[in-house]
């Protein structure tokens, strides 16, 4: 059981730079992102725009901000859980939380910040009747484990660098005995390597690359064995398969936070704007994920926000303490050993 | 009507027609426009071209700028899209749009 005093939830820009806000109050923190990597949005979607309204850059990329806070979030060695989404959060003896994730990595601690942002990324799911009943029976939306598709027919769908990369992978490895690649244009927006390698393997004849048209339906008596591709030109088929991965992106969606008692309205967590607790005591909510009259969803007032908010946690793990403001041009950063 | 004043005509997800006052002075796009009046445009990625919440169908003759490279990554993962598809947050509001007739597109995750 990891433990620690603040588990955040959400490893995005403001949770990280709340770690070193806790940090200048002697608090240890520990992330947990379903991302494989820190950063939340910056990192997934948008590294390389910049922005103009963080205090103190006239501009800065999105990827370059969360380098420059995990920097400065350093000297507080915050633990990190990625590419597990938190999934419960418990309440136990002592005034403590335990978080458990979807893989059941379990955190334990006084205080609970969620810095959720839009919301846990989860895979975006076409529009495809029965979808949902294949899913672990022939569908699945991200590949953990590739061995899964040894000498199995596999159809792809997708036309960034996910549904490349994997096709290219199942296919050079020689882990699918037969790969299609099913994508709604003619032309593919990834990595000009991959695309180029994918052309390849289709030339060989390793790859089906059937281009301008989508998989419009699913069949199979428990299990998956076909799938219906619809043609541009309106023509269909129907293609016997074991797997059907469909590979869109992600989304973020409020997914479980919906499901810790807390008041939500319009997707977001309602706050005291007195210290951005919610309606659990010990439990706040910073950044964009939550919401009070006036709220502005800027990476800016999430950095306060996370500020305020510490104190207030600092006040709750210890109520017989007298926190005193120290600035940090007094005191300098002193981290962690 | 006011000046700098144009009209767009939303029609949203159950077919019922809105009549928007849209200001040409103020840098907005038909996304803005549209979660300014709580019509239910997600917007989610705040008008990057980054995430198709704002996906519309251009139903009238107007004539749009050319789509950029952003907006044709974005609309080649999008769900549900047609061949007059385009992304409201690139679509800037100035008179040249007076009048447009856009169809929000269904709510595709």
């Amino acid at each position: 059981m990891i433990e620690t005093d603040i588990i955040i939830i959400g490893a995005g820009p403001v949770g990280i730079f709340t770690v070193f806000e806790a940090g200048l109050l002697k608090l240890r923190c520990h992330l947990i992102d379903s991302l494989p990597q820190p950063g939340g949005q910056l990192t997934e979607i948008y590294p390389k725009k910049p922005i103009y309204d963080i205090p103190g850059y006239p501009t800065v990329d999105a990827g370059e901000l969360i380098d420059r806070l995990m920097e400065q979030s350093a000297p507080f060695k915050p633990g990190f859980t990625l590419g597990e989404s938190a999934v419960t959060i418990d309440e136990v003896e002592d005034n403590q939380f335990i978080v458990t994730t979807d893989k059941g990595t379990k955190h334990k601690a006084p205080i609970v910040m969620i810095a959720g942002g839009l919301g846990v990324f989860q895979p975006r799911k076409p529009p495809v009747a029965n979808l949902e009943n294949f899913e672990d029976n022939g569908v699945e939306y991200i590949i953990k484990d590739p061995e899964m598709y040894q000498d199995k027919r596999v159809v792809v769908a997708g036309g960034g660098d996910s549904a490349l990369d994997w096709s290219i992978y199942l296919v050079e490895n020689e882990i699918a005995s037969e790969l299609s690649l099913v994508h709604r244009r003619s032309s593919f927006r990834g990595h000009l390597d991959s695309v180029q390698k994918v052309m390849d393997l289709a030339d060989k004849g390793k790859i089906n690359l059937i281009t301008e048209a989508e998989v419009v339906g699913l069949s199979g008596n428990g299990s998956l064995n076909a799938v219906d591709i619809k043609h541009k030109d309106g023509s269909q088929i129907t293609k016997e398969t074991d797997h059907f991965v469909p590979l869109f992106g992600l989304k973020p969606t409020l997914g479980p936070i919906s499901t810790w008692g807390l008041e939500i309205e319009k997707n977001a967590i309602k706050v005291d704007t007195r210290d951005y607790s919610t309606n659990r005591p010990g439990i706040y909510a910073i950044g964009d994920v939550n919401t009070y009259e006036g709220k502005l969803k800027l990476i800016l007032c999430g950095f306060h926000e996370g500020t305020i908010a510490v104190q207030s946690a600092f006040a709750r793990i210890f109520p017989d303490k007298k926190n005193v403001l120290k600035y940090t041009t007094v005191n300098g950063v002193n981290g962690f050993e | 009507m006011a000046e700098n004043t144009i009209t767009i005509h939303i029609i949203d997800r159950e077919g019922v027609q809105h009549d928007l006052e849209a200001p040409t002075d103020m840098n907005m796009n038909v996304m803005e426009v549209c979660r300014s009046y709580e019509l239910p445009v997600e917007g989610r990625c705040g008008g990057m071209a980054m995430c198709a919440t704002c996906q519309c169908y251009l139903e009238s003759d107007h004539e749009l700028p050319e789509q950029s490279d952003d907006e044709l990554d974005m609309l080649d993962e999008a769900f549900f899209v047609e061949d007059n598809s385009r992304l409201g947050c690139q679509i800037q509001i100035n008179d040249s749009i007076d009048g447009i007739v856009l169809k929000l597109a269904p709510e595709g995750n």
